[in-house]
């Protein structure tokens, strides 16, 4: 199967589970997914998503077959590649490195050592082939009933990252996985589950780029985390999507006793995201990070956010984002800390700043904070500012020109969480957004 | 050396034209006094001629060295060797003062390792060593951020200073700091204009000349004593 134009439907979703050889655990599954699907409606809060026609998508591609070395990739992607620096990053800083186009993995590679270790490293349909335990984490983190698109993925997912990491192992250099979506209209939704067991560690990092085109297309990715007692994840992501990609995802993660999960998230591109990465502390001392960057620019709506579930005591977890809106677009910030009954003294605080470069620019900041015993501590602060005319006349009267001023004060603004990303995406950003006020200076 | 000069320059801020015609030379390395009562429009003269957005020249010429300043936009008088210190430098959160200046002096054409070196020596002689890694002006009290504005004089090095009250808030100490800095910028060539309500600072750096502004014009000119006269008669005085 290289590509499949074919409307959503059984018969497709057979053919998938058929094609990718799957137990029948997974065949029966996609199926339900999708009755599931077919039955919720689209969500009720966020943006607008009348114009996402989901009968007129590529469901599955191939087109690109893969490869042993990043240098026998087609010609635009190995630019893509060299430009985002991934060569060089695989040589010096990365653990391993596997790169996904549309629907299937093209590339793959893992330090021997990490493998000594016995730290596992594939793509999503290996490991459901060969490890039968699979089917007792695959959608048990976030199950299909949870909305339209968690089903919709479950449905038709291909691809995305499996990790395991054995207990006591700590993984030192980040793994990466780079998504790219190539083919006009297609739809991506690649599945990534990361089982990190008792005290073991791991940074994963995922970057997300594509070609500009005029039809929409769709990125729905799932990610599940399962950090056991004492194990410690960080799971980055840097997108930046084109205009044309509508960016729907469900990631979240399960915090045993003692373990710690940090999400740094970087919104730049696509239409519309819906993205609300969500901690479920479930053991007592667990505990959560959620740094989100968003970059709003013409014409986009980035509706961001950020969930902790306490339910254990003596949780903690701090959400922390800013914002940055130019043109007219829209940035919204849902961040929600829920705390159960039996979380006795769990901890919460939640950060939101936003930054508005323009006055159509748009904001909106909806905190929940719900607490279900007495004995906590929670806190929540939010700021909306607008670059001052006398803060830019002043870096102006020192000679930096508008966007070398603009960018200045934004990278100042977004600096807690530019400190907190890997040193090479950081660089990245600041390159991104000083081409982006260029551009608007212009 | 006519390093800054001033014709007939009207300003408009508002509905209000607040200078109304004024004339002045600036010459390298000679120090300046400009001195006038609160609202006679000094600060409009400073950041008129930096290109503030809100103070429209309505008539009038500025030359740098010759160069047209006022049909360029504010970066590019900055680049071309004219600095202004506010009377109030903005707080700029999350912008580290390091990083902003390295901008601020490879715009002036500085090179990095040129900066590498003259950054460490500049925060030592302005005694601001451990604001190093602050972020803009932020938590300064009024005194350090005269500090900071010099520490920006003294890096850039440009051929034009105009220093709009550069004393207040001062103790007696840092006012003899700031007083040695400008006089070290006007030997190594700089046209400095001190712009003052008060004579204090004038008695640690007697300006060669001395500028009145009144009601937006300049109402009198002179050498040191005429600092002196405004100390003893108020500016009244210079107004009869």
């Amino acid at each position: 199967m290289n590509r499949v134009a074919a409307r959503l439907s059984k018969a497709f979703v057979e053919q998938l589970s058929w094609e990718k050889n799957e137990p029948a655990w997974m065949r029966e599954h996609r199926l339900r997914c999708l009755e599931i699907f077919e039955r919720l409606p689209l969500p009720r809060f966020g943006p607008d998503l009348s114009a996402l026609d989901l009968g007129d998508l590529t469901y599955y591609a191939r087109p690109v077959a893969p490869v042993e070395r990043l240098e026998d990739l087609p010609e635009d992607i190995r630019r893509t590649f060299q430009a985002l620096g991934l060569p060089e990053a695989e040589q010096r800083a990365l653990g391993g490195l596997r790169a996904q186009v549309d629907s299937e993995e093209v590339y793959r590679s893992l330090l021997r050592e990490l493998r000594a270790k016995g730290v596992i490293f594939m793509s999503m349909e290996e490991a459901v082939r060969e490890f039968p335990w699979v089917q007792e984490y695959f959608m048990k983190v976030i199950p299909p009933e949870d909305n339209k698109f968690a089903a919709l993925h479950g449905a038709v997912w291909s691809g995305g990252t499996f990790i395991w990491v054995p207990e006591g192992v700590e993984v030192e250099i980040p793994l990466q996985a780079y998504y790219r979506m190539q083919t006009e209209g297609v739809g991506q939704f690649e599945h990534t589950l990361i089982i990190a067991e008792r005290g073991s560690s791991l940074h994963y990092i995922e970057g997300c780029s594509a070609p500009r085109y005029s039809r929409m297309s769709l990125h729905s990715g799932m990610v599940e985390i399962v950090a056991k007692e004492g194990a410690r994840v960080r799971f980055t992501t840097i997108q930046n999507w084109s205009k044309n990609v509508y960016n729907l995802n469900n990631k979240r993660a399960w915090a045993y006793a003692e373990a710690r999960v940090d999400w740094v998230s970087g919104s730049l591109g696509s239409q519309v995201t819906m993205l609300y990465p969500t901690t479920v502390l479930l053991g007592p001392g667990a505990r959560t990070e959620n740094l989100s960057f968003t970059f709003a620019q013409e014409g986009m709506w980035l509706d961001t956010g950020a969930r902790a579930i306490h339910r254990a005591p003596e949780t903690s977890s701090r959400l922390v984002s800013r914002s940055v809106v130019q043109g007219r677009a829209t940035s919204v910030f849902r961040g929600t800390i829920q705390v159960a009954p039996e979380a006795r003294r769990a901890k919460g605080h939640m950060e939101c700043s936003t930054l508005l470069l323009s006055p159509e620019a748009r904001t909106e900041t909806i905190p929940i904070i719900r607490a279900e015993n007495e004995e906590v501590e929670l806190g929540h602060e939010a700021t909306v500012g607008r670059v001052s005319q006398e803060q830019l006349f002043y870096l102006m009267s020192r000679g930096l020109d508008e966007a070398q001023a603009l960018s200045l004060i934004v990278n100042g603004f977004v600096s807690p969480i530019l400190q907190e990303i890997p040193w090479e995406y950081a660089l990245e950003l600041r390159r991104l957004l000083e081409m982006s006020f260029a551009e608007a200076v212009a | 050396m006519t390093a800054l000069a001033v014709r007939d320059l009207h300003v408009r801020v508002g509905d209000k034209v607040v200078l109304q015609g004024v004339d002045l030379e600036l010459s390298s390395g000679v120090i300046h006094a400009l001195m006038g009562p609160n609202g006679s429009g000094k600060s409009t003269l400073a950041l008129a001629l930096a290109g503030h957005p809100a103070y429209e020249v309505v008539r009038g010429q500025a030359l740098l060295d010759g160069q047209d300043l006022l049909s360029l936009p504010p970066h590019e008088r900055a680049r071309a060797g004219l600095f202004v210190a506010f009377q109030h430098p903005p707080e700029v959160e999350g912008v580290k003062l390091r990083e902003f200046l390295r901008l601020a002096c490879a715009a002036r054409g500085q090179g990095f390792c040129e900066f590498q070196k003259a950054f460490p020596r500049a925060l030592e002689r302005l005694h601001l060593a451990e604001f190093r890694e602050r972020e803009l002006h932020v938590g300064f009290s009024g005194g350090e951020k005269k500090r900071a504005e010099l520490l920006q004089l003294y890096l850039l090095r440009p051929k034009v200073a105009l220093l709009d009250e550069p004393d207040s808030g001062v103790d007696v100490d840092a006012l003899r700091l700031i007083a040695e800095v400008i006089r070290e910028m006007a030997e190594a060539g700089t046209a400095v204009l001190i712009i003052t309500h008060y004579p204090r600072l004038l008695e640690h750096v007697p300006p060669s000349k001395v500028f009145v502004l009144l009601d937006g014009r300049i109402a009198g000119w002179g050498g040191p004593e005429l600092a002196e006269r405004i100390s003893r008669e108020g500016f009244e005085g210079v107004r009869r």
